[in-house]
């Protein structure tokens, strides 16, 4: 029960970081219908801003813990959002009109350069971080042990979540953005400025992500230029898990996922749990294209 | 990094002859704002390994350079757009020039200087000769289709001197070991790109785990020739069995699925392989591979050793020749340009078989193929299979070249390379898989002492041809059937 319970956790804290990667995927596939492959490279850019975020503020002296983690949100939300607003502006905008296949090899190109730029700029080798938050809340007399970063990276997700869905469906903007997603066309006759809608789109799947990245660099302590790759398809998945184009589907999807690997592991063993995700995404489209929150799709002739 | 490819939409081409200079250097400051933003963290702070643990190190110099390069080049293209080409056109290539022949702190900030300015130069130039900003897509599109069309005519008299060209080639002075080493790169990937061009370019089924059948083919034949002592010449219809079998069973689920869908699963699919391949240590050797790979010998016949084992004849002794170590190369070379002929044969040939018909229509019209009474699924199981079998047979004669494979050869990226090939080339071109090859794979080739940036520049490349010509390079596809025969009207260029 106790080992249960830590493996519950832990899926439980993985999840919410696939869940955040996969809201980019799932709204910007929701608004234009492609996959952005660079998404799980623009997490990987998120983690590394925080990383350089903390190592500038440690080399400036500043060693209070929650300001240092508080700049590093913010900085890593801020610095990769402009990567994800960048992004879309060279590489997808031009595309917009083009057949469908162009957008997708553009983003696979956008992903091995943005790979290879972290690579050159801050070297191949992974970067170790002793851990910033060290800690643990013990329950149970101490049968279960949960890192304070674990419990942050919950309740952080949790809090970002609630502001996030209240934005998508209160404010203009959420509205402009649910706007365009039924119909760009009719939006942009009735005055929404679809290429800012879209740009935002970007930025906030971006700035989401960053927040992933952030976590993962607390979690783990040791990230290198190639994480995006996976954590890109297994948000993926959750994001067709969860129904493409939902946002509490990528959600669902992203904490299933999480559950699953965590279990696996912790039951079967490492080794095997990316084959067991990723044919749980071939199980899922096969028998419910849709995803478990997903509208059916309608063949339009 | 740099943002020159950026254009703006709302300022129309060279309709004010007065120069807008307060506008113009806001539009620039922004740009240069963004490149701020975007070079702060990561190219202006560096992480480095201390003896204590990471370090940061500050490079404030790159940051200047880049800003002020995005800068200028947003400053030129806006006033390009002006009607101030001229000015700009000396201006840039001057900046090229001095980055060609003054020294430089850095090779990076000397190729952004010749590149940046090349760029803009040759923007200038065109508005200069054509009075024009910038080409619109459609009347690029316009003119690169008659290059296309004219490639794909003339196609017809340079394909048979290219197989003529590749199959004199090492029996000329010309070719040493790397010559031909570097041939039997690119004839692999031409041949993987012809294999994919079946399933991608014919069916229209985006696969992007293509190296998963390459990877079973080559691990067929090694773990053939490891377990049970078979032959190159016994395994390579083997592996091309098992391969085609492996792209049954795993396109049978998922062939349901459509487009974006199809995409990503078939990159689970190569995913898994590839794990499985590194974890099942007691049957593949997991990450350490396999080596010891039997060469080919010559059709069983005779080896290429200078004293081959006993009951084999030796190749040089055979024909009477002088040993030499290039014979394998060449025997290889000529092994994989006759595989590759063979995918390319059959891809001409099955597109005039109603199977090819039906593929070609599915790609253009899903719906109504099925409307039409047409197997969808039976058809697109019979393309995947075939490239599959491809694939496959590419895969042993890699392995067999090598002599050792790992799953470090069987990447996402090698996928991601093939279908490049592919789709850079212009789906379903036959010839446009060769221009992507030697594009793709010889010009890296060509520039190996460049090595760290050759990734780099392979995804920016990848960007900027889609940008540039997002059908393709070579997208021209004459239609395979003409009503009446006559001469296809133009607008068949255009289909999708």
């Amino acid at each position: 029960m106790d080992y249960f319970l830590q493996q519950l956790i832990n899926g439980l804290s993985l999840g919410a970081i696939y869940g955040l990667i996969a809201i980019g995927y799932t709204m910007v596939y929701g608004i234009i219908g492609m996959i952005n492959f660079a998404h799980g490279e623009i997490y990987m850019i998120g983690s590394f801003v925080a990383l350089i975020t903390f190592l500038a503020i440690g080399a400036l002296g500043i060693t209070w813990v929650p300001l240092a983690l508080l700049v590093m949100l913010l900085a890593s939300m801020l610095f990769t959002s402009v990567y994800g607003w960048t992004v879309e502006r060279i590489a997808y905008r031009p595309l917009r009109s083009s057949p469908r296949l162009a957008p997708l090899i553009s983003a696979i190109g956008m992903s091995i350069f943005l790979q290879n730029y972290i690579q050159l700029l801050q070297g191949a080798r992974s970067k170790p971080l002793q851990p910033i938050l060290p800690g643990n809340l013990t329950l149970m007399d101490g049968a279960v042990s949960v890192s304070y970063v674990r419990l942050a990276t919950i309740v952080i997700t949790l809090v970002l979540m609630v502001g996030f869905t209240m934005l998508i469906n209160r404010t203009s903007l959420g509205r402009a953005q649910r706007a365009c997603e039924q119909d760009k066309k009719m939006a942009g006759l009735l005055g929404v400025n679809v290429d800012r809608v879209i740009s935002l789109t970007f930025v906030m799947g971006a700035a989401l992500a960053a927040v992933a990245g952030m976590m993962v660099l607390l979690i783990y302590g040791v990230i290198d230029f190639y994480i995006g790759f996976l954590a890109g398809v297994k948000s993926f998945t959750a994001a067709v898990l969860g129904g493409v184009g939902s946002l509490p589907g990528a959600m669902l999807g992203g904490v299933v996922i999480g559950l699953i690997e965590a279990f696996w592991s912790g039951y079967v063993g490492s080794e095997w749990k990316d084959v067991a995700t990723f044919s749980i995404l071939v199980l899922v489209l096969i028998f419910r294209p849709t995803g478990l929150l997903g509208r059916p799709e309608i063949e339009k002739v | 990094m740099t943002m020159h490819s950026n254009t703006v939409s709302s300022a129309a081409g060279g309709a004010a002859r007065g120069v807008d200079w307060a506008a113009t250097i806001k539009d620039a400051g922004l740009a240069a704002f963004v490149a701020l933003l975007l070079t702060v963290p990561l190219v202006g702070l560096r992480t480095v390994d201390r003896p204590t643990g990471l370090g940061i190190e500050a490079r404030p110099e790159e940051v200047v350079a880049s800003l002020l390069l995005v800068f200028l080049g947003r400053l030129g293209l806006g006033l390009i757009r002006q009607g101030m080409a001229l000015p700009v056109l000396i201006l840039a290539l001057a900046c090229a020039g001095v980055g060609l022949l003054l020294p430089m702190p850095t090779q990076v900030l000397r190729l952004v200087l010749v590149l940046g300015g090349g760029v803009i130069a040759i923007r200038a130039a065109m508005t200069v000769a054509t009075g024009r900003s910038k080409l619109s897509q459609a009347d690029r599109d316009k003119r690169m289709d008659r290059i296309a069309a004219k490639v794909q005519h003339a196609s017809r008299y340079i394909g048979p001197v290219a197989v003529a060209f590749a199959a004199v080639l090492p029996l000329t002075p010309l070719a040493d070991r790397m010559i031909l080493d570097i041939g039997i790169l690119l004839l692999t990937y031409i041949m993987l790109g012809w294999g994919l061009n079946i399933v991608v370019g014919l069916a229209g089924l985006l696969d992007l785990g293509y190296v998963a059948f390459y990877a079973v083919g080559a691990y067929s034949y090694a773990l053939l020739a490891h377990y049970f002592g078979l032959s190159f010449w016994v395994c390579l219809p083997l592996a091309g069995v098992l391969a085609a079998i492996s792209g049954v069973l795993l396109g049978f689920p998922v062939l349901r699925l459509r487009g974006d869908y199809f995409a990503i699963v078939t990159l689970g699919f190569g995913e898994i392989i590839r794990i499985i391949l590194v974890n099942w240590y007691q049957f593949t050797g997991g990450p350490n591979g396999i080596s010891g790979i039997p060469r080919p010998s010559f059709f069983g016949i005779a080896d290429f050793s200078r004293s081959p084992a006993e009951g084999m004849a030796a190749f040089h002794e055979m024909f009477g020749l002088e040993f030499s170590p290039l014979h394998r190369i060449i025997f290889l070379y000529y092994l994989i340009l006759a595989l590759a002929l063979v995918v390319n044969l059959f891809t001409l040939r099955v597109r005039k078989l109603p199977l090819g018909r039906a593929w070609e229509a599915l790609r253009e019209d899903d719906i109504a193929c099925a409307s039409l009474g047409i197997n969808r699924t039976n058809m697109k199981l019979a393309a995947f299979a075939i490239a599959a079998m491809f694939g496959g047979f590419a895969g042993s004669f890699f392995a067999t070249r090598q002599g050792f494979i790992s799953p470090e050869s069987f990447t996402f990226i090698e996928s991601a390379i093939i279908l490049a090939i592919v789709v850079l080339g212009g789906m379903g071109s036959q010839i446009g898989v060769v221009v992507a090859t030697l594009l793709v794979i010889g010009l890296p080739e060509a520039f190996r002492e460049l090595a760290d940036y050759r990734m780099l520049a392979f995804g920016a490349g990848m960007v900027v041809i889609m940008l540039w010509r997002p059908r393709g390079l070579l997208a021209h596809r004459d239609p395979t059937i003409l009503l009446h025969g006559g001469r296809n009207p133009a607008a068949t260029g255009a289909a999708k």
